[in-house]
């Protein structure tokens, strides 16, 4: 009986994927690797689907598509639930290493207002350098114990980071080099494959069904999707971080995420930060 | 006549339904293991071939081996179907880019 299950679930997986497939938009001849078209694409289509939505609000994700839940939302930002990662993100960024070093000493700018900036394309190690990978890094330089990438200490840590960069708009920069562009390829290929059981990829429902439902759940928009992390969570009843919001996608499709800052990870935020380039940071965020 | 061959469908039946015993499982966990060893190469486990993994192994260790190779089997059966998902999407994520 399990194994006649078994093999339904597969022919029904199969179907599902054939007829998706079979909608889908068709694409050109897309082996060439064009990030400024990409750009201009991706944008369009967005600004396109939803022309009564301002550019600068698509960083406000679920709040840009449904007037309620911006009206529950605006409430609840009187007194920010982000408010105290803020603080303690602040104090942990002051605080010096037992070296006697902080982390302002492993960033441009003492990592004041540069949260626009990252991720970036790191020519020397030829990898793409996230906000938290750099954090952790930095911590293990100066002999400190990395953090877990997913909450907590980095939750905070990078709530600080963008708060002192709000408003300020995304530059994330692809240089001119294969390693990088194959960086974005990466990135881009794995924001639009398919996985888990649920045969679901990230544009499933962040470019194909922003604005609907998933049960309770407005979707957001993949425009603008990154620029409010890290985030509170209701769901999770605290912060989280890119880390953590990428793991728990691909949970919900039942698919076995990859660990925190796999190279495939942060090739993802490498691609949907380019999109939001020009997009201005509004992170913290909250989130149902 | 018919009588020995009556005797003999019975025999065969009772043997097919016959307890499947720790050699079952053991080759039915080695088949889905290495089908999961694939979907770990192309980065693409599922949730629920874990879970059937596991639940193979369980029932196993309480000696329950139709289960266990009944879950060891639906573990293949998904493994295969998340190898075959990632190796069609190798080129079909293209079909939803945004162009």
């Amino acid at each position: 009986m399990k194994i006649v299950r078994a093999i339904t679930s597969v022919a029904v997986t199969i179907v599902i994927a054939a007829f998706v497939v079979a909608g889908a938009r068709p694409a050109a001849a897309a082996d060439s690797i064009d990030p400024d078209a990409d750009f201009k694409a991706f944008r369009d289509y967005f600004t396109k689907r939803f022309p009564n939505v301002p550019l600068n609000d698509f960083v406000n994700g679920p709040y840009s598509m449904d007037a309620e839940l911006r009206k529950q939302w605006e409430a609840i930002d009187d007194f920010p639930p982000y408010d105290f990662a803020i603080d303690r993100g602040k104090q942990m960024f002051a605080t010096p290493f037992k070296n006697g070093k902080s982390y302002g000493d492993c960033f441009a700018d003492k990592g004041i207002g540069i949260r626009q900036n990252y991720p970036y394309f790191d020519l020397q190690s030829g990898e793409v350098i996230t906000l938290e990978l750099v954090l952790n890094r930095c911590r293990e330089t100066n002999g400190e114990e990395p953090y877990s990438y997913v909450k907590d200490e980095m939750a905070s840590l990078t709530a600080y980071m963008a708060f002192t960069s709000r408003g300020k708009p995304f530059d994330i920069k692809i240089p001119n080099d294969p390693r990088a562009l194959k960086a974005y390829q990466k990135g881009e290929e794995y924001f639009y494959t398919r996985r888990g059981q649920l045969n679901f990829s990230c544009a499933s429902c962040h470019v194909q069904n922003p604005g609907n439902h998933i049960r309770t759940e407005v979707l957001a928009p993949a425009l603008g999707i990154v620029a409010a992390m890290p985030i509170y969570r209701s769901e999770w009843n605290g912060m989280g971080t890119m880390s953590r919001r990428l793991v728990t996608c691909n949970s919900q499709v039942r698919g076995v995420p990859l660990k925190p800052q796999d190279e495939l990870y942060r090739d993802v935020e490498y691609y949907l930060s380019y999109m939001s380039n020009g997009l201005p940071v509004s992170g913290p965020g909250t989130r149902p | 006549m018919r009588t020995w061959i009556c005797l003999a469908a019975t025999l065969l039946a009772g043997a097919a339904q016959a307890a499947n015993t720790e050699v079952d499982f053991k080759t039915a966990l080695a088949a889905a293991v290495a089908a999961e060893q694939d979907a770990v190469a192309l980065k693409n486990q599922w949730i629920p071939t874990e879970q059937a993994l596991a639940a193979a192994k369980k029932a196993a260790a309480a000696g329950d081996f139709d289960a266990a190779v009944a879950q060891a089997k639906q573990a293949e059966a998904l493994a295969q179907a998340s190898i075959a998902q990632a190796k069609e999407q190798q080129t079909a994520w293209r079909a939803g880019v945004i162009r």
